[in-house]
């Protein structure tokens, strides 16, 4: 009996985000599908569980939280020991893991999201056109942002040390998305972040992801 | 006696007046360097060996250094458990996950609306730049729908993650302290009962009102 659940939807990043970590861990859990083209995540019972209304919603035993990055360092934490090692034992390595984690967080992340918004979810969901302006001030944004990895890729094979961990991990599901729009030249143009995204991409965790993600 | 932990930058910054915060709450003595930011000397090719992004705070301590202001705050917490505040930062996985997570809220959805009020109303008039009348409605708007939820969850518990004071209520504290005292829009927090409550708390201890003596220092 798994007692972990995972509320959400496997074509959102944040959901993904949990969900390839829980792969990385080997840990059984329980999907519970928001239905979001209804409106599921804005009504009760979803907003129990996170009051801001956004997917995914985790609970493990008595716990109950939402915020991805909350839950994936909670995985990591206490089920140190299962599956792969996501967050070094060492306290100073595992410092730098949370720094690569807030650079994620605060700098890859908003460029990140408004390019897969103007690529992808605008067209899918009817939003609008693309447009070009948009792209181009975030392109330059995530440029910038990924010049910081091409040098911080010549001192280290992952972003926070050179195992990989959940700094690596948190990239995955924009990433992935980003793969699939004109954007990807961004990861192509700089040799180090184009060698990371194979790698990493190529993790047999988010090929599980993917599947259910085309499943959905 | 360790040597002081050193912290980079101007106690103005938001981010690192919650480095600071977070120091004297857990009792840790550090050293505050200062980065001089008029003169872009955060951009200097030897200020970017520590900070890559050219931002403030940098941290060191011994032979680690670190910059992201609330990571800067985990490790804190994290090497000196038991010292100071020894709750700050939960005592138990289960406590840090709820810690966790309201840290991610206000890194994710208070502190994206509140820094670019902070930015538009405390900021670019001192530095005379033209004021975004669009971002600033914009974006009073998304903090008032994250400050319905907080009113929401503060009238379940006495502070975001439980009923002690943590590391995801003092992250709040430097974005909220502009906002209160330099933007003029004391009413965002004073409109909701429970969030104006828990802000007189949070913004009332001793640790805070250390940072806004050190912050008043630094502008005078
Ligand atoms: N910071 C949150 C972000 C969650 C988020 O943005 N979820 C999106 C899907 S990827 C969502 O639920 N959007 C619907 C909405 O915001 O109404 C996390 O990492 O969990
Ligand atoms: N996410 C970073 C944000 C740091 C940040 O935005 N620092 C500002 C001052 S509060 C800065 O250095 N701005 C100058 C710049 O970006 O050029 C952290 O929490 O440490």
């Amino acid at each position: 009996m798994a007692s972990i659940k995972v509320h959400g939807s496997p074509i959102s990043t944040a959901t993904a985000r949990v969900l390839v970590c829980l792969y990385e861990k080997d840990l059984d859990y329980e999907f519970v599908l928001v239905d979001m083209k209804n409106n599921e995540h804005k009504k009760h019972p979803f907003l129990s569980i996170n009051p801001f209304g956004q997917v995914p919603g985790f609970q493990d035993g008595d716990l109950t939280i939402f915020e991805s990055r909350a839950i994936t360092q909670y995985l990591a934490k206490t089920y140190a020991n299962k599956g792969n090692q996501l967050i070094p034992n060492d306290p100073k390595k595992a410092a730098i893991v949370s720094t690569w984690i807030e650079v994620e967080g605060h700098h890859y992340d908003p460029p990140g999201v408004a390019l897969s918004f103007e690529h992808l979810v605008k067209p899918l969901f009817g939003l609008g056109e693309t447009d070009p302006a948009a792209v181009a001030e975030n392109e330059a944004k995530l440029g910038k942002v990924l010049d910081i990895y091409e040098n911080q890729l010549s001192k280290n094979k992952f972003l926070a040390g050179d195992e990989f961990s959940l700094a690596d991990l948190h990239h995955l599901p924009n990433v992935s998305y980003l793969l699939a729009t004109p954007s990807k030249k961004l990861f192509e143009s700089r040799p180090r972040v184009n060698a990371w995204v194979t790698e990493i991409i190529a993790r047999p965790s988010w090929a599980k992801v993917v599947a259910l993600r085309n499943q959905s | 006696m360790a040597t002081p932990v050193k912290v980079y930058g101007p106690p103005l910054s938001t981010a690192v007046s919650r480095v600071l915060a977070c120091l004297l709450e857990k009792d840790v003595q550090f050293q505050l360097l200062p980065v001089n930011m008029a003169k872009g000397e955060h951009k200097s090719q030897e200020y970017l060996k520590i900070q890559p992004f050219g931002q403030v705070p940098a941290f060191q301590d011994e032979s680690i250094s670190l910059f992201e202001s609330r990571a800067i705050c985990r490790y804190i917490c994290d090497k000196h458990a038991e010292k100071g505040n020894k709750g700050l930062y939960g005592l138990d996985q289960l406590g840090k996950a709820s810690i966790d997570q309201w840290i991610e809220a206000e890194g994710q959805s208070f502190n994206p609306a509140s820094s670019i009020l902070v930015f538009q109303l405390a900021f670019a008039p001192r530095m005379r730049l033209p004021q975004d009348e669009k971002a600033i409605k914009q974006n009073e708007e998304k903090l008032s729908k994250v400050l319905d939820v907080y009113e929401q969850r503060l009238g379940e518990s006495r502070y975001l993650a439980g009923d002690e004071f943590s590391l995801a209520d003092l992250s709040h504290l430097p974005n909220g302290h502009y906002l209160v005292n330099v933007a003029d829009r004391a009413e965002l927090f004073t409109s909701r009962k429970n969030v104006d409550r828990w802000w007189n708390e949070i913004s009332g201890r001793e640790s805070w009102k250390e940072v806004v003596e050190l912050q008043t220092k630094a502008s005078s």
